[in-house]
């Protein structure tokens, strides 16, 4: 195996007295694509914000391409849990939001951005604002916006969680496509286990708040996916043994309810 | 962007259900104007006392010159002093969403401001900064000012957190973070808070020239109500009352220009 691009060393965090993570360890190679499976409220987003620097820590540390995060130099292009497209940017100014920060000027930006347009399925919506679109789409300028900074790896926290069932299906497909075209090195945050199942190279399963990892798992399944029933039984029967972990009673909360919800949130 | 039929059509449903929307206040507003009228007919009331509507019209007519002359003043005294009081409230807001703590200080300070009674306030500014345009420009700051610095500082706050996430994680300094999110966010604030100090602003002008003034429509209200012509105080009332409608107008026309997202909402096809 490589060199991992990102690890995390028994990560902790609390807000306050309320511990969030408590000794989170994992790691990413480069080009995988890793997902982080836990009920809503877990403290997922919490770790997407310690990467991103919103937040800091003195428990752990965390590492990418082996120096101290502070000193990577912002590796990360960030996906927020809503959709967060600016309502009076037109979608093209959207998808060049990163590019802009950066210090890139508008019109270099734009031509960067648009030829990916076709490929995203926004082809012919670049002048359109952000309220005009449906929430497929606005997911995929979202994304757009997020692969054109050209960082070395993705953070997505929960991209498809406002959908509906069907859009969902479809874009995880989608995603999927576009993945196995891009090799992106990629961190998805989800609440759904079909999608991570569908997704992920790997999976760690984050216990409810404070989070820890109960579990890693390996899914090795043959890429495009569900699309033959073979693969589509085996990836069944990894679906439910996670959700069995999962929901099992968790010797720590003895009295807690054994359910959980995974309602999005 | 193409003016395509349907979009025509489109326009002309939206003006039907405006006019749809309008009828009941015509209507309510009309009746009104209706039973005053009637009333002021066949009450026997004098015309010195409660003048009809035909009479103020009539008068407004005949006083239609006298009536520009002091409407200009004003409307000047209005537009000068709203437009220094949002210039100040704007550099002030940005002064304070970068500096929390002064907003801490200052803004107690301002709602103190908006406690005085503009019947006190308006005599004592005039007494101390004469009958020019001056006492009328801060008096109509004074109604005004807060009022939007409010607007700005609670439409700053209510940028998304995610957005100011993602800026943050692009590596957005404090200043872009600004620039790029907080300001277009307080926009609807912004205009929401134009729409109403606009009124105030007609309002404070014409207060501080009924405290004291050459010309304009305050003081020609005082003149015409102690000749005993509340016909022609009405007059002046109509006067204002168009001015502050037009000003309105003006800001709602201003909103929609500079805010276009708000206007295609639909999920339409592309706009090529
Ligand atoms: N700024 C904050 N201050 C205090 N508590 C917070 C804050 N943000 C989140 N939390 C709490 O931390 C826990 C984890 O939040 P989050 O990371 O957003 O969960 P997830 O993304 O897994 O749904 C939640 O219980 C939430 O209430
Ligand atoms: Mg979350």
């Amino acid at each position: 195996m490589s060199a991992p691009r990102l690890t995390l060393d028994q990560i902790g965090y609390r807000y306050g007295d309320l511990p969030v993570l408590e000794n989170i360890s994992m790691a990413v190679q480069p080009g995988e694509f890793v997902s982080i499976l836990g009920p809503s409220g877990s403290g997922k987003s919490t770790l997407f914000r310690l990467l991103t620097c919103a937040i800091t820590t003195d428990i752990g540390a965390i590492a990418f391409d082996g120096k101290p995060l502070a000193e990577a130099g912002r590796p990360f292009a960030f996906m927020p849990q809503r959709d967060a497209l600016m309502p009076w940017r037109k979608i093209i100014d959207n998808t060049t939001l990163g590019l802009e920060v950066q210090g890139m000027r508008r019109a270099v930006a734009r031509e960067r951005v648009a030829p990916l347009f076709a490929e995203f399925g926004l082809a012919g919506f670049e002048q359109n604002y952000p309220a005009e679109l449906s929430g497929g789409m606005r997911q995929r300028a979202a994304l757009l916006r997020t692969v054109v900074q050209d960082k070395p790896m993705l953070l997505l926290d929960e991209p498809f969680g406002a959908l509906d069932a069907l859009t969902r299906a479809g874009m995880q497909r989608w995603l999927e496509g576009m993945w196995a075209q891009h090799r992106w090195t990629a961190m998805l945050v989800t609440h759904d286990v079909r999608e991570a199942v569908h997704l992920s190279d790997r999976i760690y399963l984050l216990s409810p708040r404070p989070a820890k990892v109960i579990r890693e798992i390996e899914i090795d399944l043959p890429r495009p996916r569900g699309r033959d029933a073979a693969t589509q039984v085996r990836a069944a029967a990894i679906e439910a043994d996670i959700l069995e972990t999962l929901l099992k009673p968790d010797p720590d909360h003895s009295g807690s309810s054994p359910t959980r919800s995974f309602a999005a949130e | 962007m193409s003016f395509s039929q349907s979009q025509s059509g489109r326009i002309a449903v939206q003006m039907i259900s405006h006019i749809r929307h309008a009828l009941p206040a015509v209507l309510a507003v009309g009746s009104l104007v209706l039973i005053w009228e009637a009333y002021a007919h066949f009450s026997g009331v004098s015309p010195t006392t409660l003048p009809a509507p035909s009479r103020v019209l009539a008068q407004a007519y005949e006083y239609r010159q006298a009536l520009l002359d002091n409407a200009i003043p004003t409307l000047r005294a209005t537009l000068t002093g709203f437009a220094l009081s949002l210039i100040a409230a704007f550099l002030l807001s940005i002064i304070v969403d970068f500096v929390p703590r002064l907003k801490r200080a200052l803004f107690p300070v301002l709602i103190i401001s908006q406690t005085l009674p503009l019947v006190a306030i308006a005599p004592l500014i005039v007494l101390w900064f004469g009958f020019g345009l001056l006492p009328k420009i801060l008096l109509v700051a004074l109604v005004t000012f807060f009022p939007m610095l409010v607007a700005l500082s609670k439409g700053y706050e209510a940028t998304e957190p995610e957005l100011e996430q993602l800026l943050a994680s692009m590596g957005a300094p404090r200043w872009k973070l600004f620039w790029l999110a907080r300001l277009p966010s307080s926009l609807p604030f912004f205009f929401a808070g134009l729409r109403i100090s606009i009124t105030y602003a007609v309002v404070g002008a014409i207060f501080a020239e009924y405290a004291g003034a050459a010309k304009g429509l305050g003081i020609y209200m005082l003149n015409a109500k102690n000749n005993f012509r509340p016909d022609l105080v009405l007059a002046a009332v109509l006067v204002s009352a168009a001015l502050t409608l037009c000003l309105f107008a003006a800001a709602v026309l201003a909103e929609r220009l500079a805010m276009p997202w708000t206007r295609r909402t639909s999920t339409g096809g592309p706009i090529r």
